[in-house]
């Protein structure tokens, strides 16, 4: 493997023994993909604020400079953590202070956040608290390369920005943020980002139900491939292209795909492929929206809903308004809580757009920073949830072991007052 | 049955030695809301494996799929005691790869044959993921 001076200097501990922890794990992962070299990366979008049982343990034996040799920089020793290196935001996390008394959340995790948020912002690190940076100021620009975590974030930024990053854990994101370094393989490479397959759809999408159903079959039936995505589809926008990357990368490892004369760098569908030959279609017609509907609804057996979850990933304005139109005036349901989740920075617009105080007059929540799947909290005595989220339909059930519905955002807030799921495919 | 014979060479993703028993996943594994790290087991309801423990077994898997959490989840199995013992899998994803790193435990990938059909659940392999080789020590008992 090539190493640069600049690179070989920092494994051998010119900038300190973390930046040299930070480089033997690049390169040990480097090695595994058999990478040739590293990339050099000026944005890095990780987790290190957010509180489990484990990262507890590791504080309490030696603090957060523990935790982040421990779990970012897969060190043994407790090494002293410098400021990062490199722009780097901190992704969604555990509830937040303004959750205590609505969440049921551990409140000596909310006080190890609040901790954590402190020591990782004097080195640095921007407290974005969201699994969507893209929707509040963290914009890599088309052709950078990047180190993101966050899997809805990562296709985001490959498909839509045009910018390059892989799939990075927790430890190689660790270890860009201190290095502005990461193997340069996958993603990183023009001719690892051309489509691998088509995707022809003929059946109308044009909601963000439909963009949902479309991701999810499209991840199912390419799994860690590029696909191509033509026919009979409007023009996405920002929340459809969300809800489509984060479903196709829940049913597969969908981490790079192309909307001809949609996304950057398909301006065909010739160009999407790179001059090769454009393959045979998978079609997505009606048969094949209707087999993804009851797949992701056959984890719903009791129609009487406890709680409606929207927002997955982060909830941008547009749905934030939308559900308020669709509370304005109503109450929820006695036994039926619903909670959106958002980047605080957009709640805070929310709130003072007045979005908030019409959701929270029908008894709804606009929660911030983290979400049910990632802080393993929903609404005490939840055993059925309704969701408009693919991604949360996919993977609740297993986490929480709870019953799902999945539908389109208005028979989710239907659910939310009649306590009742009356969902159908239309 | 006697005698060891190597059924797979591959490319050593994190060289070392392990024997031990093989548990074979068909399909591809989720780490982030796949499994439990705390019990070493497989979760997500409509995997085959559902329920099942990978502890100190070699897991033969075809590849990696879902969240990024993957390498995280696979990092605190091995700081919470319940680790496979090794990693033995088909595709290679920046998941998969960083996982085994993180995981620290021997794992080859870019196999010469396809280890979900030639290995079955029970077979007691040695992997040798330094040398790039899958040697059969004993077949599982059919059933």
């Amino acid at each position: 493997m090539i190493l640069t001076d600049d690179e070989r200097r920092m494994r051998d501990g010119a900038d300190g023994p973390a930046v040299a922890a930070a480089m033997d794990l690049l390169i040990r992962y480097a090695a595994a993909l058999d990478a040739e070299r590293l990339c050099t990366v000026r944005n890095v979008a990780g987790t290190t604020t957010q509180p489990s049982p484990l990262k507890a343990r590791l504080v309490a034996e030696g603090g957060w400079d523990r935790a982040f040799s421990v779990i970012n920089l897969d060190a043994d020793e407790t090494l002293p953590i410098p400021p990062m290196a490199v722009p780097t935001c901190q992704l969604q996390q555990g509830f937040g202070p303004d959750s205590v008394d609505v969440v049921p959340y551990p409140a000596d995790f909310v006080a190890l956040q609040s901790d954590a948020e402190v020591f990782y912002g004097g080195r640095g690190v921007s407290v974005l608290a969201t699994c969507t940076p893209y929707q509040v100021g963290n914009l890599p620009v088309r052709g950078e390369h990047c180190a993101w975590m966050e899997s809805s974030a990562v296709v985001y930024a490959n498909a839509v920005l045009g910018a390059r990053t892989n799939c990075e854990g927790t430890a190689s994101t660790g270890a860009a943020s201190l290095t502005g370094r990461v193997p340069c393989w996958g993603n990183h490479h023009d001719e690892h980002r051309r489509g691998t397959h088509l995707v022809r759809v003929d059946t109308p999408v044009a909601t963000f139900l439909d963009w949902g159903l479309l991701g999810y079959f499209t991840g199912d039936a390419v799994q860690e491939a590029r696909p191509v995505v033509t026919g009979d589809h409007a023009l996405p926008d920002l929340t459809d292209l969300k809800h489509f990357g984060a479903a196709a990368a829940s049913s597969g490892g969908v981490e790079m795909y192309h909307i001809p004369g949609v996304t950057p760098e398909a301006p065909t569908t010739e160009a999407a492929f790179g001059g090769a030959r454009v393959p045979e279609p998978l079609v997505y017609g009606a048969a094949e929206r209707r087999a993804m509907y009851e797949r992701l609804n056959d984890q719903g057996d009791s129609p009487d809903v406890d709680f409606v979850l929207l927002g997955c990933p982060h909830a941008s304005l547009d749905q934030i308004r939308d559900a308020a139109r669709a509370l304005d005036g109503r109450r929820l349901h006695a036994g039926t809580e619903l909670w959106i989740m958002a980047p605080r920075a957009l709640a805070a617009v929310a709130e003072r757009s007045g979005y908030t105080a019409v959701i929270e007059r029908a008894g709804g929540r606009v929660l911030t920073d983290s979400c049910p799947a990632m802080s393993r909290a929903a609404p005490e005595g939840t055993r059925v949830f309704a969701t408009d989220s693919a991604k949360q339909a996919h993977y609740l059930p297993a986490i929480l072991g709870i019953e799902a519905w999945f539908g389109s955002t208005a028979e989710c807030v239907d659910a939310a007052v009649t306590g009742r799921w009356r969902g159908e495919l239309r | 049955m006697s005698g060891a014979r190597t059924v797979l060479r591959g490319r050593t993703v994190v060289p070392g030695v392990v024997e031990g028993e093989a548990l074979v996943s068909e399909e591809t594994i989720s780490g982030w809301g796949g499994i439990d790290p705390a019990t070493g087991t497989i979760i997500e309801a409509r995997h085959p494996l559902a329920g099942v423990c990978f502890t100190g077994r070699i897991l033969v898997f075809p590849g990696a799929k879902g969240s990024s959490g993957w390498s995280g989840f696979f990092q605190t199995t091995r700081l919470l005691g319940t680790a496979p013992l090794g990693m033995i899998f088909t595709v290679t994803t920046t998941k998969a790869a960083l996982g085994a790193v993180v995981t620290r435990v021997p794992a080859l990938a870019d196999l010469d044959g396809d280890p979900v059909r030639l290995l079955r659940t029970g077979d007691r392999i040695r992997l040798d993921a330094t040398a790039g080789t899958v040697d059969l020590l004993n077949r599982a008992m059919p059933g």
